[in-house]
């Protein structure tokens, strides 16, 4: 066992119980937290494929913006002691019941199908910052700007969304 | 130096992606705060980046990355605008259970 082996076991480990704590802890912070560390091991596996670019942009939207966002959000609506309502144990078991079929069929899939065994390496730099710009701003130029202009939308929307409206005679 | 997934396999990034998949589905359907389902959505388009940076690994090519960098803009657009609805729905309802968001049922 190599030791990029080891290290992948270890992120993976992290990385499917801080999913899963995300999903059953009761406190929405909590919830939060975990995500913040499951975020962060994605990036670690990121670098483990040496994405080194995505792996930074990752840490600074995950980890950084979205949950910050979250945290305020949940902060905004002080959720702190939240009170979940008890939910019928029909509902708990039709997600349970489609939860194991989802991940039966899709793992069936996955065994089944026909193994890999060819790994090309050309040895040529392929996902560096220099490879990646060239790649995003000749070829993906119209897609980038449009990001741009959904960001810009996103923001305007988000911004007239959580404006407190005010009382109409 | 050779392609990494020679030492880790990428089945078992597939496995990984998949799990991680699962779990966000479960999570979406299990829970009814409406802010835990946004983190499982989250995790479901982490689940989708990550299989495409190792695919992109795979097949020595930069297309998958940028695919990845165009779904982050996206999922941060996205969690944005969902979070300033969920913030005005908590104003005027006062949960974000979402069992409470019946009003559509009729």
């Amino acid at each position: 066992m190599s030791t990029v082996l080891i290290i992948f076991c270890v992120l993976a480990a992290i990385t499917l119980s801080t999913a899963f704590l995300t999903i059953f802890s009761r406190n929405p912070i909590h919830s939060a937290i975990y995500l913040v560390i499951c975020f962060f091991s994605i990036a670690g596996h990121y670098l483990l494929l040496n994405s080194q670019f995505l792996a930074i942009v990752h840490i600074i939207v995950y980890s950084g913006a979205i949950m910050i966002l979250f945290l305020f959000t949940i902060m905004l609506m002080n959720l702190n002691e939240q009170d979940e309502v008890h939910k019928p144990r029909f509902t708990r078991l039709g997600a349970i019941v489609s939860f194991c079929l989802v991940c039966l069929v899709l793992i069936k899939i996955f065994i089944d199908s026909k193994p890999i065994v060819e790994y090309d390496y050309t040895g040529e730099d392929y996902q560096s910052i220099k490879v990646l710009g060239k790649v995003l701003l000749n070829e993906y130029m119209v897609p980038f700007e449009f990001a741009s202009i959904l960001l810009l939308v996103a923001m305007i929307g988000a911004v007239l969304l959580s404006k407190k409206e005010k009382l109409e005679k | 130096m050779n392609n990494i997934l020679t030492q880790i396999g990428i089945e078992n990034y597939i496995f990984l992606s998949v799990t991680l998949f699962c779990i966000g589905i479960f999570g979406v359907l299990y829970r009814r705060n409406a802010i835990i389902v946004f983190m499982s959505i989250e995790i479901m388009l982490n689940a989708v980046n990550l299989l495409f940076v190792a695919f992109s690994t795979y097949h020595q090519d930069a297309q998958g990355q940028v695919f990845v960098f165009f779904s982050m803009a996206v999922a941060a657009a996205e969690v944005a605008v969902g979070l300033a609805i969920l913030v005005s729905i908590f104003r005027n309802i006062g949960s974000i259970s979402i069992d409470n968001l019946k009003n559509l049922k009729g």
